[in-house]
């Protein structure tokens, strides 16, 4: 029965929402919209989860003195600052308006060091660059060039340096060309290639054949 | 170690020491670029262009900090537009930290006279809904019924008490989506449920890594215009005639983007070279 049930929900749901997307009318409306409600409600108690799950291995990491614990004990410390500031220290307001203690570590604290943990990204991808775009093969050579053109066009500097070509012939046309023609086409194929694999598995699991999903083999 | 060989393999730190030269720099500098628009930009700025005064627009904002960079200049900028052509604006997030942000794209716009002298009305002119966990399942409940998905606005006041939400049942009554949008859910999503499914017109801004996956839906009509990346912005700053960040902070872009060439080019020379002597040795 641990199995059946979930198989059983799986399989009700999921042909409730294919139906009711080509019968839009009662009754199939009415449970689509109740199973989209319980999902959104399960899907905010999956946030508590998220956080408590958090705190319990930070905190056993902090317990038991394990690597790096310390940032551990950064993160746990984070949340309970900015949980009890937003709880406990708004003055009546909401605790997102502006001016409130949640609203100044937002954007005085936490704004700028995720910003700065992203901006980390350039620095890498510059080195990662400048290491892997090399023309060691037929294909590695289309990437460099695409990746060079596509680089230098995507900026202003890229028609500066062609600004001697008639218009509709510069890096920035070169550039919209690899974007709109070849680009496109490879997403196109990637796109249906995912689509046609989500609905085959999404089959799979509705009909219970697949049944890793419940903990099967 | 041969010259050559070297050049193969510099230090990353140095690579790292040119990249914050060439970000840094351009800050000190005032030198004008440029900026060509792109057909996918004018098509979104045309597409704000022809909703008459009194449209209601829905802004997405489905992206956090580490994304702002890219994506707030055009929150601003679509915001402002917004504003000057009297279009109501109605914004939420399926990320978390969306309705933050929208909060400090109005906070820097309400920061300038032209805005203040204006006075738009919270809950008649704009309202911030407030973010919504389920990813596209919120986008699919919108269709049914927008209020049952979001019944409070993002200070809690009942959306039946706002007067911008009255008569707003779901999509058929929403002129233009305009999608921010750093990953997911996002501007996939939204295509997939909102125009596929109950036929919004929609716009999207997205982060530069993520413009050329939504390509496709570009040249299929889903979309109507994309703005992608820091680039996107800068055009979409250039069209409503507002120089905002985006264009500032292109100069530093162009020049990161060079010295990233310039060391793509030691690289393969080097390489090249070296291979040369390897083969006649």
């Amino acid at each position: 029965m641990r199995r059946q049930i979930p198989q059983l929900l799986t399989a009700i749901v999921g042909f409730v929402y294919i139906i009711q997307f080509f019968i839009p009318h009662k009754p199939f409306n009415l449970f689509e919209r109740m199973f989209s409600d319980w999902f959104l409600i399960i899907a905010a108690c999956a946030i508590w989860l998220g956080v408590l799950n958090l705190l319990k291995l930070s905190s056993e990491k902090v317990y038991k003195r394990g690597k790096d614990w310390p940032y551990s004990l950064v993160s746990i410390c984070g949340f309970f600052l900015i949980t009890i500031a937003g709880l406990f220290f708004s003055g009546g307001r909401h605790f997102q308006d502006p001016g409130t203690p949640f609203d100044y570590v937002y954007v005085n604290i936490f704004t700028p060091l995720s910003a700065t943990m992203f901006a980390l990204l350039a620095f890498f991808v510059a080195s990662a660059s400048y290491r892997a775009f090399r023309a060691r093969s037929k294909e590695a050579t289309l990437l460099l060039l695409a990746g060079f053109f596509v680089m230098l066009g995507r900026v202003p500097v890229g028609d500066l340096i062609t600004s001697w070509l008639p218009e509709g012939y510069r890096l920035s046309n070169l550039t919209d060309w690899i974007m709109n023609v070849p680009q496109t086409a490879g997403q196109r194929a990637i796109m249906i290639g995912i689509a046609l694999g989500i609905m085959s598995t999404s089959l799979r699991v509705i009909l219970g054949i697949e049944r890793t999903i419940t903990g099967g083999e | 170690m041969e010259f050559f060989e070297k050049l193969m393999s510099i230090d990353r730190r140095v690579i790292f020491f040119f990249v914050g030269v060439a970000l840094i720099v351009p800050f000190f500098l005032d030198i004008g670029q440029k900026i060509e628009i792109s057909p996918e930009v004018q098509a979104l700025y045309d597409a704000f262009m022809e909703l008459p005064p009194g449209s209601k627009v829905l802004m997405t904002f489905d992206y956090d900090p580490p994304s702002a960079p890219e994506l707030q200049p055009q929150a601003i900028t679509a915001l402002r537009l917004c504003f000057d052509r009297n279009l109501k604006v109605i914004m939420i997030g399926l990320w978390p930290m969306g309705p933050m942000q929208a909060n400090l794209a109005l906070g820097t716009i309400f920061s300038e006279k032209k805005y203040l002298d204006k006075e738009p009305v919270y809950g008649v002119d704009y309202v911030n809904l407030g973010y919504s966990p389920g990813n596209e399942l919120v986008i699919q409940r919108m269709g049914s019924s927008i209020p049952a998905t979001f019944p409070r606005d993002f200070q809690g006041t009942p959306v039946e008490e706002i007067p911008l939400m009255q008569g707003i049942v779901n999509f058929s009554n929403i002129d233009f989506v305009f999608n921010l949008s750093a990953g997911y859910p996002g501007t996939v999503e939204w295509v997939q449920f909102a125009v596929d499914r109950f036929h919004a017109r929609m716009g999207a801004a997205n982060t530069a890594v993520q413009a050329p996956l939504v390509y496709p839906y570009v040249h299929a009509g889903q979309l109507t215009g994309l703005s992608g990346g820091m680039k996107g912005a800068a055009e979409f700053e250039k069209l409503t005639g507002f120089i905002g960040k985006g264009t500032k902070f292109m100069l530093s872009q162009s020049f990161a983007h060079v010295i990233v060439i310039l060391f793509i080019i030691i690289g393969n020379t080097a390489y090249f070279v070296t291979r040369g002597r390897e083969k006649r040795s």
